[in-house]
């Protein structure tokens, strides 16, 4: 096994590389603006469901817009819409960066997210007039989830020709984590949907298989993006080499081989196996984090160009941090004491927010943030605004986490004690759900910045060529009619 | 890791894995149950729910009310009450018999408790010391019986005689635990508050009822409308606090009572082989039918509710 291949400028011209991300630049503007776009979407539904914790009445005689219907429909704009898609995207770019391939058909991969937004666009709605398939985080009906897959589908396959075309033959530690996560949704969506929505299994089988989905996308596909783009931007911008590569592949065969086991909580009616099962390989995925806290550890001691430095870096550090916390909250949610307090509790929602907020989130817009400018050759108009998502973002975030962890504790606490009347129990956790109201305001402002600071650059970027097109155009017609 | 099929490789045999673990083999073994039988009563268990129930699982999924109700009521354990129902002809015996059991009764007090049978000789104890004290008795020549009781925070709240068990959503379509409980566990909602009219007005708005509830209110399952020459049977009554504008009066709109139908349906509280618990004998029949009628649920009478 030899070391990561050096990812520096020794390597092909500069030219080259140019050629590369330009070949890939429609297909990343779709990804990422119709990721952000889903992103403010999703805040706009979530500042919907919290407010309804300050006033049950608020906008409760629309069944559109009930707080049953309104929260899976948040949650699957955000996972769907942009964790996916901006998932997807950052694949793209690094797949055809590190195997210093063009992508030959990129309208390929256009048309495969167009298939995608259009799934995720009749699911939202499919949610909203109560469609939904009752089961979390595979809420959107069978007619949205053909589009999804398909689309998917289409993006992933040219993605695994590009890669089976790489010229740089020697395989990087994020090539190992994309491939991976590539192959594994197409299989996890494909089981739910058949054996849920297509041929639906009986009983508790259909929950089994729900909590197998959720858990398998939530902590593997994403845990295994975010760590690709982790394992590249964090070596590529301290401008340092990857501490160990062994390490990362026992991160990478912890999280394959441990993290898809995880998910059926204790409390579950089905026999006892099944969750003891899942704990255990929970409670294993202790050891993934702590690789990749001492991988990181040590690339960052070594590190050439300081972390702060750098703002897409700094996002992605912040992501690195919320991998770990969110990690450790997923275990501490399964061990045999504290998991029965918080089971049921806030605590779930705050350990999934800081799954794909604190930790996927960050990752996602500090790629999205360094690779913008590399596709397009232009600058953020404000890099100030750059910096304010990453402030407002940040507080929101943790204004969401850790209110909730919090009250979800105390909720679970007094669950467990049967002499607490529920109502008063309802009451206690008012207090931290209303704090994390002001959480949820200041995300939904960052999502807004970032998708202004993306539109910003695509203007620059497409204005000077529309016009220059439409000279160009005209100037043909102008002469066309000077002829005649 | 240098070559892409092996990568392939290991995701494959990995994702198979946990496909084989998490998927095959739960439905080889759950996706197999079978109709089952009450303990000690024998009648088939699950019965699939009533049409109307079933089409209230559909408003129950359509509006998401899973998001916040779970159902699944757990349990901690068990305890056992030993209860003497007739103490035979060697009554001396069985007083000796009890005094054993139980440090500090006096024959006085033992006396007593034989002239008004049933009585709970022991409450709260374990399996094995709840059959030593049945034994005991038995050999004094009394019948007894031993109850059994799980324990826990949702059983004292009432959310469930027993824990939820696979059993219990056999034939549901949806399954809906939830996963989590900004509002009370629905698994046994239906024996817990078996009162139609209480749940439509809940509906309608859930803090005439519950003072500080936190449910939004569900007023679009409703419909006001002009009373004209027929009052619908159906329309709250005025007792129930609600004021409807002059001449107009608020009725449930089949949505409405199919949710209800729904949620009267669920029951956590069927003897079971793999969940057993006691129930006693129920208190005299025909309240829960006269409410349902009442409110034009007249199809929705629980039909997994425990064999009597």
């Amino acid at each position: 096994m030899t070391d990561a291949p050096s990812l520096h400028p020794k390597g092909p011209r500069l030219d080259v590389l140019t050629e590369i991300d330009a070949s890939c630049r429609l297909p990343l503007f779709v990804l990422f603006l119709s990721a952000a776009a889903w992103l403010v979407i999703g805040s706009g539904f979530e500042l919907i469901a919290t407010i309804k914790f300050h006033n049950p009445n608020f906008l409760a005689d629309h069944a559109w817009l009930t707080y049953g219907r309104v929260r899976p429909a948040y949650l699957d704009a955000v996972i769907y819409g942009f964790c996916l898609q901006a998932g997807l995207g950052v694949a793209l770019w690094l797949i055809t960066r590190l195997g210093r391939t063009a992508e030959t058909h990129p309208w390929m991969i256009s048309v495969g997210a167009a298939l995608f937004n259009i799934g995720v666009t009749l699911g939202i709605l499919g949610i909203l007039s109560g469609d939904a398939t009752g089961f979390e985080i595979f809420d959107f009906p069978q007619y949205a989830a053909v589009f999804i897959f398909l689309g998917y589908l289409m993006i992933s396959i040219r993605l695994l020709v590009t890669f089976h075309r790489r010229r740089e033959r020697l395989l990087f530690v994020s090539q190992w984590f994309l491939l991976a996560a590539l192959f594994w949704f197409p299989w996890i969506y494909s089981t739910a949907g058949l054996l849920l929505l297509s041929f639906p299994v009986r009983g508790v089988v259909q929950a089994i298989i729900a909590w197998w989905f959720s858990n398998n996308l939530l902590c593997v596909w994403l845990g295994l993006m975010g760590l690709a783009a982790i394992f590249y931007f964090i070596p590529k911008l301290t401008n340092t080499e990857l501490h160990s590569r062994y390490l990362a592949l026992l991160t990478f065969w912890f999280i394959l081989f441990f993290g898809s086991w995880g998910g059926i909580p204790n409390s579950a009616p089905v026999p006892a196996w099944i969750p003891a099962l899942s704990t255990v390989a929970t409670v294993l995925m202790i050891f993934p984090i702590i690789s990749i806290a001492l991988n990181f550890y040590g690339t960052l001691k070594e590190q050439r160009v300081k972390a702060a430095s750098n703002v897409p870096l700094r996002f992605i550090c912040l992501g690195l941090l919320g991998f770990i916390v969110s990690g450790l909250m997923n275990v501490v949610a399964v061990l045999p004491s504290a998991g029965d307090v918080v089971s049921f509790s806030w605590f779930t929602v705050a350990r999934v927010h800081a799954n794909f907020y604190g930790f996927f989130s960050f990752v996602m817009f500090g790629a999205i943030y360094y690779i913008v400018p590399q596709i397009t050759g232009l600058e953020f108009t404000s890099p100030k605004w750059v910096r304010r998502h990453l402030w407002i973002v940040g507080l929101g975030i943790l204004l969401v986490v850790l209110p909730l962890a919090i009250g979800g504790l105390v909720q679970g606490l007094k669950l467990r004690d049967p002499n607490a009347a529920f109502m008063d129990i309802s009451k206690s956790t008012l207090m931290f759900l209303r704090a994390s109201t002001l959480g949820d305001l200041l995300i939904a402002f960052g999502h807004i910045i970032f998708l202004i600071n993306l539109l910003g650059v695509l203007k620059r970027f497409s204005e000077p060529r529309a016009l220059a097109s439409y000279a160009a155009a005209t100037a043909n017609l102008f002469h066309a009619e000077a002829k005649t | 890791m240098n070559y892409g099929p092996l990568i392939f490789l290991t995701a494959f045999c990995a994702l198979a894995g946990s496909w084989y673990g998490l998927v095959l083999k739960p439905q080889l073994q759950v996706g197999q149950l079978q109709t089952t039988n009450t303990i000690p009563a024998g009648a088939a268990y699950p019965v699939s729910r009533p049409g109307l129930a079933r089409e209230g699982s559909e408003v129950y999924r359509a509006n998401g009310c899973a998001q916040c109700h779970s159902q699944q009521a757990t349990q901690t354990g068990i305890v056992c009450d030993v209860i003497l129902t007739d103490a035979g002809t060697n009554q001396s015996a069985v007083v000796s018999a009890l005094e054993r059991l139980e440090q500090g009764l006096s024959k006085i007090k033992a006396a007593e408790m034989l002239s008004k049978l049933p009585a709970t000789v022991l409450h709260g104890v374990s399996k094995e010391r709840a059959d030593a004290a049945a034994k005991a008795l038995k050999t004094a020549e009394a019948k007894t019986e031993v109850w059994i009781l799980p324990a826990g925070p949702d059983i004292a709240r009432g959310w469930g005689k027993r824990r939820s068990v696979a059993e219990d959503f056999l034939y549901d379509y949806p399954v809906m635990l939830g996963s989590q409980r900004v509002g009370p566990d629905l698994a046994n909602v239906g024996s817990r508050l078996p009162d139609a009219n209480w749940h439509l007005l809940h509906l309608y708005n859930p803090r005439l009822t519950v003072k500080s509830s936190l449910m939004p209110p569900y007023r679009f399952l409703f419909e006001t409308r002009d009373i004209g020459k027929n009052p619908s049977p159906d329309a709250f009554q005025p007792s129930a606090g609600l004021q409807p504008p002059p001449g107009k009066e608020i009725i449930p709109k089949p949505e409405a009572k199919a949710l209800v139908a729904y949620l009267m349906s669920l029951h956590a509280d069927a003897p079971l082989f793999v969940a057993p618990v006691t129930v006693p004998a129920p208190p005299p029949s025909g309240t829960n039918a006269v409410s349902s009628t009442e409110a034009g649920v007249t199809n929705a009478t629980p039909t997994n509710a425990p064999a009597k």
